[in-house]
């Protein structure tokens, strides 16, 4: 590392020692030689707490007797499901008593620069020599995630050896008792997730987008919330112009969760993303059956025009593709072919007519869909009608389109089967890493306080009496 | 219009933590003013089940913090993080004499920790409870491996840190019911310490033979674990409780084989005749079973069996000749050992020889014999036997919950400082 990115760091905290580069490179060869004669020299420690935690929550990385001022690395690495290999690091200095604490100093540089507590997992990308296009999303959530996170000595170069010491740390998106169950029922296809405890709980209906399949990540992690959460298949991958959707069998899926015997009934609500939250909205808009107590959208638009199937969505889709632009590599950006559907009236949801709280948590560097226009849209309509004290938006600058649970890494252009023409392409979904990840970071923890505020009661002063 | 007390959230963080880590419990979402029970449940190995609660007040918010608010009553008061844990007793109608410790290390304890409605006392097992969450405790920190040792006849376990090593080590001994007991050694592979919990009263060749095991048996597990390739040869450690001390003191002051970096023992002595085998010192003890004594309750005390501290040099290890540093923890209230005599002598002697420099004392008024380590529950008296008996009895193991519970915090955390500043 070069002196001039050192003192280029101009914020208050940073320590105000000043190292010359003949003092770094006499520090690295004293951690060098010192890992070598090893009757003498101190053992450097290595711990996270905790362990084993939910992927939600937040981690302490410390590094212990290390000399003083000594340029260290630290790392972690993650192997996928899919065999892929996902990593991050920043370089650190020691103190004057030889410690490094991810919490409390600043990194130098790596995959992430200052003090980020978090960012050996947001900022973890695919190793060098990776396929193109990956996403990191964990199919089986009944084991955790694994890492290691490792401290390597010096900053350049740094996995030219072995680590001066490694731990393995746990990400779970179940919490111990929370208990896992297949829905085949009603013609309905899911995953549900109870908390442990007596209950009753709140439910929730939750569903992904337009990639399609069964993800069950997010349900998990509600469900570790106290949440009863069931997430919903609706269309395999690339199927979605022929899945036979009828409205119908989302109000099914709503009052399977609303029926199950640990659910409160007048507490269900619906989480959603993308093509997700444009059925969540439609079914709260539109639906005589299910009366939602409030609904998520992350990344969402209104264009469900009424009386349509969500296959005949497509259709709106199709009309307008000769909007979907290409970048400099080629990367699908759609945005526009949601701009152009937008301008017609009847393509939308009368948001008016929404009777519950909605939360809806968007983007400003969305390249798939012009969420936070919707997001005016939405706002315009429902002022009209009085509701808008119904409506809480959260929009994050620089944030794309893939607003996943915090501390997931962030995925700026990944692999997508195109539904209408079965194309492979990249999408490019928008953000820059450091503000994604802050959005993620920030939306869950609001969103969280949001379904508490709905779904869980607040005591109130007459039920008391 | 829901029902009476609805929707109450109970949180435990984390809900997956090592055993010698502290948990914050919340509960939210209740009235102001209410109050409540919080109660954990235990259903240990052997099927036997352990309760613990703690009464509380909601405060403004609707909010209970075990961590910070005191506990008006229950199996312990006041504030108290982590008296869920260390309180657990056996649920009434259990049989007396039980004792909770881990033989699979490789699962965790499960507790439930429920909130009931009110300040109750009994009967939980027949209501609903509030709200419930599960809670895992391990031994094992994630990637610990755990290696079964039999070279050399060894009965053993070594449990090695993650990591591309090499580690410091430590030899593992417990007292004398014998059996291979892991989980002090898993939890010490947890803070990056290579550890072999070994088995030296009832290993496989013991039990064959029908004869106690020799030096030599210490001296292979020692090279056991010197020779492994993750292990740093010169920086191994000895850690006995009990009857594992005399064996830790013995081979710490007279082994030209064992060159320990440090010594730590657990409420035990250094009085056994020091020329003697395993068998002669078993032989010495019984002798003296004369001086056995009992409680009110029937209970067995052994502490005077050693005592007085006798002056004859032959009869206790020469702790002046000790080149490491050692440290005793002593439960003043241990009624199974003098472990107090035998510290104040053993301090006495060091100071005569000039090596004083290399004692650390921790010294605890009213904890028992059994200083494990910490949030499990005191065992004042639990049923015993001793290896190569026929008979097993009610032994008295001493100590007061609450001083007991903080010595095991306490004498844990600087056993790990103590270990960390001779070891790494």
């Amino acid at each position: 590392m070069s002196l001039e990115r050192c003192l280029s760091f101009s914020r208050a905290t940073l320590r105000s020692v000043c190292f010359t580069k003949q003092h770094l490179q006499r520090c690295v060869h004293i951690c060098v030689r010192r890992s070598s004669t090893m009757s003498q020299a101190a053992l450097p420690i290595l711990s996270v707490f905790p362990s084993r935690a939910l992927v939600d929550e937040k981690f302490k990385v410390l590094v212990e007797n290390l000399p003083p001022g000594c340029p260290v690395t630290i790392h972690s690495l993650h192997h996928s499901e899919d065999q892929d290999y996902w990593e991050a690091y920043g370089h650190y200095i020691s103190d004057d008593r030889g410690k490094v604490s991810v919490s409390d100093d600043l990194s130098f540089g790596g995959t992430y620069t200052g003090k980020e507590p978090m960012g050996l997992l947001w900022s973890m990308r695919p190793v060098l020599g990776s396929r193109k296009g990956l996403r990191l999303r964990k199919m089986n959530v009944c084991t955790p995630m694994l890492m290691d996170i490792s401290v390597y000595s010096r900053h350049d170069g740094f996995r030219d050896q072995a680590p001066l010491a490694s731990v393995l740390i746990e990400r779970w998106y179940m919490a111990p008792g929370v208990r896992r169950i297949d829905i085949r029922e009603r013609g309905v296809r899911g995953t549900l997730f109870i908390p442990p405890g007596p209950g009753p709980f709140p439910g929730l209906l939750d569903m992904w987008g337009g990639g399609g399949g069964l993800l069950e990540y997010r349900s998990a992690l509600l469900a570790s919330h106290g949440y009863v959460s069931l997430a919903l298949e609706y269309f395999s991958p690339g199927q979605l112009q022929t899945a036979d959707l009828e409205f119908n069998y989302f109000e099914t899926a709503f009052n399977i969760v609303k029926d199950h015997p640990q659910v409160m009934p007048h507490r269900v609500g619906i989480f959603g993303l993308s093509l997700g939250s444009i059925v969540t909205m439609a079914l709260a808009v539109e639906s005589r059956i299910v009366r939602p107590r409030c609904c998520v959208c992350i990344s969402g638009n209104h264009c469900f025009p009424p009386g349509r199937t969500l296959a005949g969505i497509t259709g709106e889709v199709d009309m307008n593709y000769d909007k979907v632009r290409v970048d400099e590599n080629n990367y699908h950006i759609w945005r526009d072919v949601g701009l152009a559907i937008m301008k017609e009236p009847s393509s939308k949801l009368d948001m008016g007519k929404i009777n519950c709280p909605i939360l809806l948590v968007n983007g400003h560097d969305d390249q798939n869909w012009p969420t936070v226009e919707s997001a005016e849209d939405i706002a315009e309509m429902m002022r009209a009608a009085g509701k808008e004290h119904l409506l809480t938006r959260l929009e994050y600058p620089d944030t794309g389109h893939l607003i996943e649970p915090p501390f997931s890494p962030h995925f700026r252009a990944t692999n997508f089967i195109v539904n209408l023409t079965k194309e492979k392409v990249i999408m490019l979904w928008g953000g820059q890493t450091k503000p994604h990840s802050d959005a993620q970071e920030d939306s869950w923890r609001r969103i969280l306080t949001f379904l508490q505020q709905h779904l869980y009661c607040s005591p109130s002063p007459k039920a008391r009496l | 219009m829901d029902r009476k007390q609805c929707c109450v959230k109970l949180s435990v963080q984390p809900s997956r933590g090592l055993m010698d880590e502290k948990f914050i419990v919340l509960v939210q979402n209740v009235w102001p003013g209410f109050q409540l029970t919080v109660h954990a449940l235990h259903q240990c190995e052997d099927g036997h089940s352990w309760e613990a609660f703690g009464h509380y007040t909601a405060d403004a918010t609707g909010t209970v913090n075990v961590s910070e608010d005191p506990s008006l009553g229950g199996t312990y008061s006041g504030v108290e993080p982590m008296g869920l844990l260390w309180s657990l007793r056996p649920v009434p109608g259990s049989k007396p004499g039980i004792r909770m410790r881990k033989m699979n290390v490789q699962t965790p304890m499960e507790v439930t920790i429920s909130v009931y409605q009110g300040h109750q006392t009994e009967g939980f097992v027949d209501q609903v409870s509030l709200a419930g969450v599960l809670v895992e405790r391990w031994y094992m920190a994630p990637g610990v491996h755990r290696i079964p040792i039999t070279e050399g006849g060894l009965t053993a376990t070594l449990f090695l840190p993650p990591g591309p090593g090499p580690f410091p080590g430590l030899l593992d001994l417990w007292g004398g019911t014998g059996d291979l007991l892991e989980y002090r050694a898993a939890l010490l592979a947890s803070h990056g310490i290579a550890s072999l919990a070994l088995d030296y009263l009832t290993p496989k060749i013991s039990m064959e033979a029908g004869k106690l095991v020799d030096n030599e048996y210490f001296e292979t597990a020692y090279r056991v674990l010197q020779q492994h390739p993750q292990v740093l040869g010169s920086r191994i450690a000895m850690l006995g409780l009990s009857f594992g001390c005399s064996v830790t003191l013995k081979m710490a002051a007279y082994s030209h084989v064992l060159k320990l970096r440090c010594a730590v023992c657990v409420n035990g002595s250094h009085v056994q005749p020091v020329d003697g085998s395993m068998t002669e010192i078993m032989h010495f003890f019984r002798e003296n079973v004369g001086k056995v004594r009992f409680s009110e309750e029937k209970e067995v005390i052994w502490r005077n069996l050693l005592l007085p501290i006798p002056t004859d040099p032959s009869l206790k290890v020469d702790v002046g000749r000790l080149q490491c540093p050692l440290l005793l923890v002593v439960g003043e209230d241990d009624q199974n050992w003098p472990a107090y005599e035998s510290a104040m002598d053993m301090k006495e002697m060091m100071e005569r020889a000039g090596n004083s420099h290399l004692l650390t004392i921790l010294w605890y008024p009213n904890a028992g014999h059994l200083i494990e380590p910490p949030y499990t529950p005191l065992v004042r008296a639990s049923t015993f036997k001793p290896a190569q008996s026929p008979e097993t009895m009610m032994a008295l193991w001493g100590g007061e919950t609450v001083a007991h519970s903080r010595a095991q915090e306490d004498a844990w955390r600087k056993t790990l400082v103590f270990l960390r500043e001779n070891l790494f």
